[in-house]
């Protein structure tokens, strides 16, 4: 019935126009590289084994549509209200349970990592995806660093709060300052990065910038932006979203089509970009990550542990 | 008395331009579909716009009365209209979820209806417009008779609620916009208790 030619072709294997378009870009801009030196280099990163071979959205997707309630709740809010933050100069506190703790300076951060394009499904609870070629470094190299102590069990990060700038923290829409937190052994995984660029850019106002969290198994509000704070802590921190609705938003939060959030089922995303007619695609357990976290988990109830 | 006067003028205004009209905010999605000025998700645009003008029209119509009870300004004959222009974009709505978002996968859309309050709530108040649009002629009107026929169009209050319910509960945090949906919901229902309450005869003393 719904199929009147027997394909294999969706609307989703047709290269979206904005992404064509930013390959042109792409190659444009290499071709203007070769000429015009350094000056204006893309971020030198090497090539991860961590990146998905799915074909990433375009910038125009991913810089547009973004879940970032200091900015505003719709989708296309943070866009065009995140361009008013200041993130230069911009340094870190980095506290509790570690051997060196203070206030480290961005450029201190990165001064000692290999830069690394980490390409990454992404998925909302809100039930919808993409793939982001992710620029970054593994959260484990900063968090040895500065020496995590024995009784260390969590990590907990904190979003700027800054209300003149970040205008919705004048409204009382979530307990600002914006909070997260990963099991120490979940923060130490390979796959859990710390970024600061896409698309060979440095990272875009709208996407957290200058430096945020990604952890590709978790749903995508537990991969924080804007991180002012990160204190390794011996109890299960607080967390922003599940201070709102804990029966809805749990600490752990792993993508799993099994477990349902209450309002929406959780088995099924629609891929942004595929356009109006192919884009919903079955959710993938630990979103298509499990070879590399699944033991992080060996033992727990995922439905309680949700 | 210048609500005579806005009668005056709208007794030589006919309902039937209401339906092109009303079917012009389709018409621009259509455009902007076409012209891909929906952003990287045209989906939930389209889904979410849809179901902001059916509540629109439904809100529209719960206006009339209070207006008339007010102002004194009459635009009854206006209101099958907009019940009309609120039933189809309430189906063009609920289509666009069954079709376009969850794309038939029946398992997922049972689960939807029996599972989740949101989505209930927004089935019943499409439910109750379901005897709305059909007894919306003439020939209904006549074979119900005027009481029966008035007292199945209060179905509509039930539709205002449920769907600004709706609308209410689907969003993650407390944002103005559904808020003010509801908000506006529950002052067109309050006002028909008010008038209620003052149409009832006081008991005798």
């Amino acid at each position: 019935m719904r199929r009147g030619f027997a394909s294999d072709l969706h609307w989703s294997d047709v290269t979206p126009k904005a992404m064509w378009l930013n390959r042109r870009q792409l190659m444009a801009g290499a071709g203007a590289l070769a000429f015009a030196g350094p000056a204006a280099a893309r971020i030198a990163t090497v090539p991860s084994p961590y990146s998905t071979a799915d074909a990433p959205n375009s910038l125009e997707d991913i810089t547009s549509y973004n879940n970032y309630y200091e900015f505003g709740t719709d989708k296309s809010d943070p866009a065009t209200h995140a361009q008013r933050l200041t993130v230069d100069p911009w340094a870190v506190q980095i506290d509790g349970l570690v051997d060196r703790p203070g206030s480290y300076d961005l450029g201190d951060i990165l001064a000692g990592v290999t830069l690394e394009e980490r390409i990454y499904r992404l998925r909302c609870v809100e039930a919808w995806a993409m793939v982001v070629p992710w620029i970054g470094f593994s959260l484990a190299t900063l968090l040895e660093r500065v020496g995590v102590q024995p009784g260390a069990r969590f990590v907990a990060f904190e979003t700027l709060l800054r209300p003149d700038e970040m205008l919705w923290q004048n409204h009382a829409i979530l307990d600002w300052p914006y909070r997260e937190g990963l099991r120490l052994d979940e923060a130490m995984n390979p796959l859990a990065i710390l970024a600061t660029g896409l698309y060979g850019e440095t990272m875009p106002k709208q996407n957290g910038a200058p430096l945020r969290l990604v952890v590709p198994w978790k749903y995508g509000f537990k991969s924080i932006k804007a991180i002012v704070r990160i204190s390794l802590v011996d109890a299960m921190p607080q967390t922003t979203w599940n201070m709102q609705s804990s029966h809805e938003y749990g600490f752990y939060s792993n993508v799993n089509p099994t477990v349902d959030h209450p309002r929406w089922s959780q088995a099924s995303e629609r891929r942004i970009g595929a356009g109006l007619f192919g884009a919903r695609q079955d959710t993938l357990m630990f979103n298509g990550y499990a070879e590399q976290v699944a033991g992080l988990y060996a033992g727990q109830d995922l439905a309680v542990d949700f | 008395m210048w609500a005579q006067r806005i009668n005056d003028l709208l007794r030589r205004v006919p309902a039937w331009p209401l339906y092109p009209l009303g079917m012009l905010p389709f018409a621009f999605l259509i455009w902007q579909v076409a012209a891909g000025h929906l952003g990287p998700d045209p989906l939930k645009a389209i889904e979410h716009r849809l179901g902001d003008l059916g509540l629109q029209f439904l809100l529209a119509g719960l206006c009339v009365t209070p207006l008339r009870d007010l102002t004194g300004v009459v635009m009854i004959r206006y209101r099958r209209a907009l019940g009309l222009l609120c039933f189809g974009y309430a189906s063009l709505h609920l289509a666009t979820w069954m079709f376009l978002d969850l794309q038939l996968r029946w398992s997922e859309i049972g689960a939807d209806l029996t599972k989740r309050p949101y989505i209930i709530l927004g089935m019943v108040g499409f439910a109750a417009l379901v005897p709305l649009a059909i007894t919306s002629n003439n020939l209904s009107l006549r074979r119900l008779g005027p009481v029966r026929w008035r007292r199945l169009q209060k179905l509509a209050y039930v539709a205002a609620f449920m769907t600004a319910l709706h609308y209410l509960v689907l969003a993650k945090a407390w944002t103005p916009k559904p808020m003010l949906y509801f908000a506006a919901a529950m002052l067109l229902l309050g006002l028909r208790v008010v008038r209620l309450r003052r149409s009832t005869p006081a008991p005798a003393r």
